[in-house]
């Protein structure tokens, strides 16, 4: 009965309701059917070679594709969220985890995504036969396998650093394990989740277009989204569908920053544990939802089911004085057990792989592709002079003018995400009619995508200096190239090391994009081992393929270990400003 | 070096205004300041936090420029970096990618003075802060002192005209402050230091009347100068001299009171037009132990030792002495060459019966502790007769630091209490006159 009498008061409450509510609901309503609409497509039929997805090159068929394309993003992000949570988690909780997921991660963020679709592809669709779901998660598995990494290593690296107050007052109050993970590990670890999770979302519409065009047995098939709309368009060479297509996503990547990623990062600044230095985070489409009503209304119900979430008594809290030195039992033995199963799987996966290649490949191929390996180690190595060449005075110019860095960021943070790859025929062919080598264009291609990272870690580098520091130097005469020397250079070659890590990785995936592009009939290659694996995959030379993406990862490992690691270990060890 | 009569610094009409960093529009830090350093003197700038004293630094070593007025150095108009000056940052301002000792030579760098040189100031001047065996540390080696020191070795190499010191004290934790500023000061009064005059920026009164020939008080929102006040103390300064603790409070007095204007100390100030409470200092004592103090000394015969005294209340020498104090204070005791003598006051105080005793008590408050008279004054005058506690606790804080000021009222309170004279009620913190029919009731 008393339900009843609680009635008017809601409808009260509820029928004052503002410009604002109708806004929400609307866009609500709208982004609800959207979704459904374009999330049926995910099951269409397909059963090569009759039962193909066409690609239609009308304005129409564009929005929706785009629409395809970022249910495709934000799926993917769902699922690097879950699993970076997870991974995270149980490295940061487990040594022998540890000692699985985070070389697991390293490697992960250094392979050549790219490379591995065609090798993930055919155990998707074997997964879903008769529909495309099997080729929509192969491409939605590509999106995760470049988001992925850096999340699970920010949420692994904050729960490791949980402050030492925070985890004792934890214990002291008896939080269960799920307890402290919902309400204390979890936000702590937020900012820095949703920072990465943004920048690794910019960067994924590269890999979601070019994920869209699958080979798949000696064939290029195209699922629908923008990536393919912009294929099909070279193949046939539709100038005004490509251009309708370049400016199209310019404007997603747009809207969905404006919608999604500033309401998120202005949400997440509560989570902020340091005092925050500078303005906060805005976004006016929070501010929207947030004097809406009827937000307000839901809110109120889901806080009920957040009561519940906290109020799950799983697993039992633990006793408290438990001072467990060390996991005895398993202790010394179990380890070795432990080292031996996970070092003989790794050695057998290595070996097996070799005998693979042996059976199939001379050993004069292994040859030829380490050729192509130090070609494109070269390329990687001049772009990224060139870049720092160019964008670190820049960086450091803007860095230092607080006013135009707060400007600027947005503009790079659009032009880094931007998937370069649909511009890459127009400019490496107006190039070879210039009478530019395809090996100098590959270069330039490359840098398009990866220089920004150069830039946005400079300019993050020069605006952590202190003004101090700069007006010390300043007052006691450091100009020019001294200054350069004693100052600048040091002070932001951390953040031009992250910059560079970066921008090298992305420089390696993008070399299976950079290094061969074609337009109708026209293909120009520039010897590399980017092109290396794209000839094979096209050729679904499976032994080429392998070997290929395998001395990919291994140069870069390689690399990362002998190079970047020692250098940023320098960095965080000598010139890192406290 | 010039030696015409031009100040080394001068500072005309100087104004600074910043654009506001959002909302557009302006913020006006610094508004006709004039200011001048001579040779051979510190000046202490001291103000609250936006008062602009930090901008007045900056635009002194030519880092940013002036929006009105102007800025000579030893004559010369400040339109760059001013070679006659350096500075010593609040945050040290070190390198940590450069050893103690490159780090010193910084500057010796930017003047291009030949490495084998520089290395030799620099190595000198890390001898006279004391770091010599630090020169190939890393600054993270360091301790926030330590580091500190390698920002006055790093200005003292460049032999500066003046030291600008941007509260360079602030950052560490008070013993080390404590200290490090003693060795400054040391250095100035030996006449080792390396510059001609040295204008520092603080917020720390004691800082200020330590090391300053000059302390010029900057009011807030925007920089104005107030006034300045000559510290002619002997050096080296004591701190528990009187006259010093004389000088803290009269510029504590000035800048908690930002209409006061600034003029040569008068000890005992009282403040404010409308609430004057007179905060001479009281000691602190109980009444009763003051009278239990004068019987004993009565049985004893009027005359006795302060030692045996103290023996027999079995009681340490500086738990007696507040009493010894208030007995003196009150006109009833004297105390000399280590004896206590009862006069005849005391005496009487001492043989009265209670009743008796309260009116002795008060009359000789009355007379001898100004502060108990003047809140039984302002008392008096108040309607209703009553009185705010918290506002009695502000006026003494003004001359008294928190902890202190509070001590203060309580003895007054206790005082006045026992002499009859008001009452005090601690559940709504108000004073009121004692009212014989009110008590009655």
């Amino acid at each position: 009965m008393h339900r009843f009498l609680l009635l008017p008061r809601r409808v009260i409450s509820r029928a004052n309701i503002s410009f604002a509510d109708i806004f929400v609901f609307c866009g609500f309503f709208a982004l609800l059917y959207g979704a459904a609409k374009v999330g049926s497509g995910f099951f269409e039929s397909f059963n090569p070679p009759h039962d193909l997805p066409v690609i239609d090159l009308s304005p129409g068929g564009l929005a929706y594709y785009t629409a395809r394309s970022m249910m495709r993003m934000f799926a993917a992000l769902a699922i690097s969220l879950v699993v970076a949570l997870a991974a995270g988690y149980a490295a940061a909780k487990n040594r022998k985890a540890e000692s699985i997921i985070l070389p697991l991660l390293d490697i992960g963020q250094s392979v050549p995504i790219l490379g591995f679709l065609a090798i993930t592809v055919d155990g998707f669709i074997a997964l879903f036969p008769g529909s495309l779901f099997g080729l929509e998660c192969a491409s939605i598995f590509a999106i995760v396998t470049c988001q992925l990494w850096n999340m699970a290593f920010v949420f692994y690296f904050s729960v490791k650093t949980l402050p030492r107050d925070l985890e004792d007052a934890s214990r002291v109050f008896r939080m269960s394990k799920w307890r402290k993970f919902i309400s204390l590990e979890v936000p702590y670890g937020m900012t820095g989740l949703v920072w990465n999770a943004m920048m690794s979302f910019g960067g994924g519409w590269l890999y979601v277009s070019a994920a869209e065009a699958i080979n798949y047995s000696n064939k290029n098939y195209y699922l629908p989204g923008i990536g393919s709309y912009v294929a099909k368009a070279f193949q046939v060479n539709d100038m005004r569908a490509i251009t309708w297509a370049s400016l199209t996503i310019i404007l997603v990547i747009i809207v969905v920053d404006q919608l999604f990623w500033r309401p998120v990062m202005a949400w997440a600044g509560k989570f902020q544990t340091q005092p925050v230095t500078g303005q906060e985070d805005s976004s006016w489409a929070l501010d929207l939802l947030r004097s809406a009503q009827v937000p307000r209304w839901l809110n109120r119900r889901l806080r009920r089911i957040r009561a519940a979430l906290f109020q799950i008594k799983w697993p039992a809290a633990p006793q408290l004085p438990k001072l467990k030195t060390k996991n005895r039992p398993f202790g010394v033995s179990g380890d070795l057990l432990f080292g031996v199963l996970v070092g003989g799987t790794v050695v057998a996966a290595l070996y097996s792989g070799a005998t693979y290649l042996r059976r199939e490949l001379p050993l004069a191929e292994v040859g030829i592709a380490t050729m192509g390996g130090l070609a494109t180690l070269l390329r990687v190595a001049a772009l990224l002079l060139v870049s720092t060449v160019i964008w670190t005075p820049i960086g450091v110019w803007i860095g230092f003018n607080p006013k135009i860095a707060r400007r600027i960021q947005p503009v790079v943070q659009i032009l880094s995400s931007y998937p370069y790859n649909f511009l890459f025929p127009i400019i490496a062919f107006a190039l070879h009619a210039a009478g530019v080598p395809m090996s100098i264009t590959a270069i330039l291609l490359m840098a398009l995508g990866s220089q920004w990272y150069v830039l946005f870690n400079t300019i993050a580098g020069a605006i952590e200096v202190p003004a101090e520091m700069r007006q010390m130097a300043e007052s006691y005469g450091l100009k020019g190239w001294l200054l350069w020397k004693r100052l600048i250079i040091p002070a932001i070659f951390p953040a031009w090391v992250t910059g560079a890590i970066t921008a090298t990785g992305g420089a390696w995936n993008a070399s299976i994009l950079c290094e061969i592009v074609s337009r109708e009939n026209e293909t120009l290659a520039a010897p590399g081992l980017g092109t290396y694996i794209a000839q094979a995959t096209a050729a679904n030379d499976w032994p080429r393929i392998v070997l290929g993406v395998m001395l990919m990862c291994v140069t870069v490992v390689a690399i990362n270990r002998l190079v970047w690691q020692r250098l940023y270990d320098l960095a965080e060890s000598r010139y890192r400003i406290v | 070096m010039s030696q015409s009569n031009d100040p080394l610094i001068r500072l005309s009409n100087l104004g600074m205004t910043f654009p506001r960093p959002d909302s557009g529009g302006s913020i006006q830090v610094l508004d006709g300041v004039d200011l001048t350093i001579s040779r051979g003197e510190i000046v202490a700038l001291l103000g609250r936090s936006g008062s602009g004293k930090s901008t007045m630094l900056r635009l002194i070593s030519g880092l940013i420029q002036p929006t009105s007025g102007s800025v000579t150095s030893a004559g010369k108009a400040v339109n760059g970096p001013n070679a006659d000056v350096a500075m010593v940052f609040q945050n040290y301002a070190l390198f940590p990618w450069l050893t103690v000792v490159e780090n010193v030579e910084i500057g010796l760098e930017a003047k291009r003075v030949p490495p084998r040189e520089a290395r030799k100031s620099a190595n000198d001047a890390l001898k006279l802060v004391g770091l010599d065996g630090f020169a190939k540390a890393y600054p993270k080696e360091l301790s926030g002192g330590m580091k500190q020191r390698v920002g006055f070795a790093r200005s003292f190499v460049v032999q500066p005209r003046v030291m600008l010191l941007d509260e360079p004290f602030s950052s560490l934790d008070v013993l080390t402050a404590e200290n490090l500023r003693g060795e400054i000061a040391d250095l100035w009064e030996d006449g080792a230091f390396p510059a001609e005059a040295v204008l520092i920026v603080t917020h720390n009164i004691e800082e200020a009347v330590i090391l300053a020939d000059r302390v010029v008080v900057i009011s807030a929102n925007p920089g104005r100068v107030r006034g300045e006040i000559r510290i002619s103390l002997p050096r080296p300064r004591e701190r528990t001299a009187p006259e010093f603790r004389a000088m803290v409070d009269h510029i504590y007095t000035i800048m908690t009171n930002p209409e006061r204007s600034v003029a040569e100390p008068q000890p005992q100030v009282l403040v404010g037009e409308d609430r004057m409470i007179d905060s001479t200092a009281l000691p602190h004592a109980r009444p009763g132990a003051l009278s239990g103090l004068l019987e004993l000394v009565e049985e004893y015969g009027g005359k006795e030792d302060v030692a045996s005294v103290a023996e027999r209340l079995r009681m340490e020498v500086d738990e007696l002495l507040p009493i010894l104090d208030t007995a003196v204070l009150l006109g009833f005791a004297e105390v000399a060459e280590g004896d206590v003598i009862l006069n005849e006051a005391g005496a009487r105080f001492a043989n009265a019966e209670i009743d008796e005793a309260q009116v002795i008590f008060r009359d000789a408050v009355l007379q001898h502790a100004p502060m108990v008279r003047s809140i039984y004054e302002r008392l008096l005058e108040s309607k209703g007769g009553r009185l705010d506690g918290d506002v009695v606790v502000d006026v003494l804080d003004e001359s008294f630091s928190e902890e202190e000021a509070k001590e203060q009222f309580d003895t007054a309170i206790n005082w006045g209490r026992y002499a009859g004279l008001f009452e005090y009620d601690s559940d709504d913190e108000t004073i009121r006159l004692h009212d014989e029919t009110e008590a009655m009731e």
